[in-house]
């Protein structure tokens, strides 16, 4: 059984922000420009530290970046993080290797088993995008931490993540997710995020 | 321990795939020092005694070239966030990437100064000490390079500021360094310069990892 609490303040970005979500849940964190979702997932990769509160992960404290941590998070920013000059496998080699994961099921997950052998600077921003998604499927991490995960893809795709997220789900993992469209995830919770208005009581 | 090995190969593809920039350092350094005898005149004796000075500068620049490139491509892209969640420690991370500088950018160096010291007239008997010197300074130039590149990793301006944060910590190298084969070429005792570039390699190698670990995650904040 997982837990995530968080309750902190962050200057300027994040103020008093609290939630907590168990195996097999969802999050998506909605919110403008600027209201601190990016940064939330930062915190919550243990990226960053926070500046007042605390983030348990089964009532263990979260202070800063740590191995074990590291090692429950699948992380997806709103880049791809791929090398042009590599190709579609060979970018997504290392996390494979690292995890002794199966490389070409996760391409097939996200359909790009023909594209395999060619380079990314060649591929659609979406295609790019599907090589991202595949690098999470290839990390056995209990929490998904997405950063708009749908950017560029058809809706043919997104269904299609809907499924990925829900199996994930069933197997008792966790997503976080940013998004500003909607995303086909069932029993998800909803955290709505505002800029804060003024530093008074942040801390 | 895998982890590193890992991402030590993966250091080795990438530049593998951008070869031209490895070629353009090689390049850069060949072009330099063929351009001293050029302008100093040709006289043999004279080549022999400026040529360990040069080519320990020449190395040291070129190799300087692409130092900034190792980690600011993983910052901008976004692969150093996705690089410090694999499981390696930040300064495992940073490790690795200084070996994978040194065996991409050192060792092509080190291979391209054999032909460059025959040139300047060294003689033979010289050229194994003048390697295993060289072999020492490019890795402490990898070490300390990669720890400036981390500490300004994401800073504006960080072209700027990466050669004065690296020259100064450098020179103590470049001095022992030059001195070793310049000692060997006048028949004197080379073993204390000799002993004092290792020196500076034994503490470059466990701090700069750390150093640049920390600045590494800092820039992810």
């Amino acid at each position: 059984m997982t837990n995530i609490s968080a309750f902190r303040g962050e200057k300027l970005v994040l103020k008093k922000v609290n939630f907590s979500l168990s195996s097999g849940e969802s999050l998506i964190i909605k919110g403008p420009n600027g209201a601190g979702k990016s940064t939330l997932l930062r915190l919550l990769a243990g990226l960053r530290s926070v500046d007042a509160g605390q983030i348990t992960w089964n009532n263990q404290n979260i202070a800063e970046y740590s191995y074990e941590h590291s090692q429950n998070i699948a992380w997806l920013s709103h880049q791809d993080s791929l090398k042009p000059a590599l190709t579609v496998k060979e970018n997504l080699q290392l996390t494979s290797q690292i995890y002794k994961t199966d490389l070409y099921a996760a391409l097939k997950t996200v359909n790009l088993t023909h594209m395999a052998d060619i380079p990314t600077r060649m591929l659609s921003a979406g295609q790019k995008r599907r090589t991202a998604l595949a690098r999470i499927l290839l990390k056995p991490a209990q929490l998904w931490l997405l950063d708009e995960p749908s950017v560029g893809l058809d809706q043919e795709t997104i269904q299609q993540l809907g499924c990925i997220f829900e199996n994930f789900n069933q197997q008792g993992g966790m997503i976080i997710t940013t998004t500003h469209v909607p995303l086909p995830l069932q029993n998800s919770k909803v955290l709505h995020l505002t800029p804060p208005t003024s530093m008074a009581s942040a801390l | 321990m895998r982890i590193f090995f890992l991402f030590i190969r993966r250091e080795i593809q990438l530049s593998l795939r951008y070869s031209t920039d490895s070629l353009g350092t090689i390049l850069f350094f060949i072009l330099t020092a063929s351009l001293f005898p050029l302008a100093l005149g040709p006289e043999p004796q004279l080549l022999r005694q400026i040529a360990p000075g040069i080519l320990w500068v020449c190395v040291l620049l070129a190799a300087l070239l692409p130092i900034e490139r190792l980690f600011n491509h993983e910052y901008e892209d976004g692969s150093l966030e996705q690089l410090l969640l694999l499981g390696l420690p930040p300064y495992g991370l940073a490790l690795a990437k200084m070996v994978g500088h040194w065996l991409t950018t050192g060792i092509p160096l080190l291979i391209a100064s054999i032909p460059l010291a025959l040139m300047f007239n060294f003689p033979y008997h010289a050229i194994p000490l003048f390697i295993l010197s060289l072999m020492v300074g490019t890795a402490c130039l990898s070490l300390l390079g990669g720890m400036a590149t981390c500490i300004a990793l994401g800073a504006r301006r960080n072209a700027f500021l990466l050669p004065l944060l690296t020259f100064p910590l450098l020179t103590p190298v470049l001095i022992f360094g030059a001195m070793i084969t310049d000692a060997q070429l006048h028949a004197l005792n080379y073993m204390p310069h000799l002993q004092l570039l290792g020196a500076c390699f034994a503490l470059a190698l466990p701090l700069c990892p750390f150093v640049a670990g920390a600045g590494l995650k800092l820039a992810a904040e």
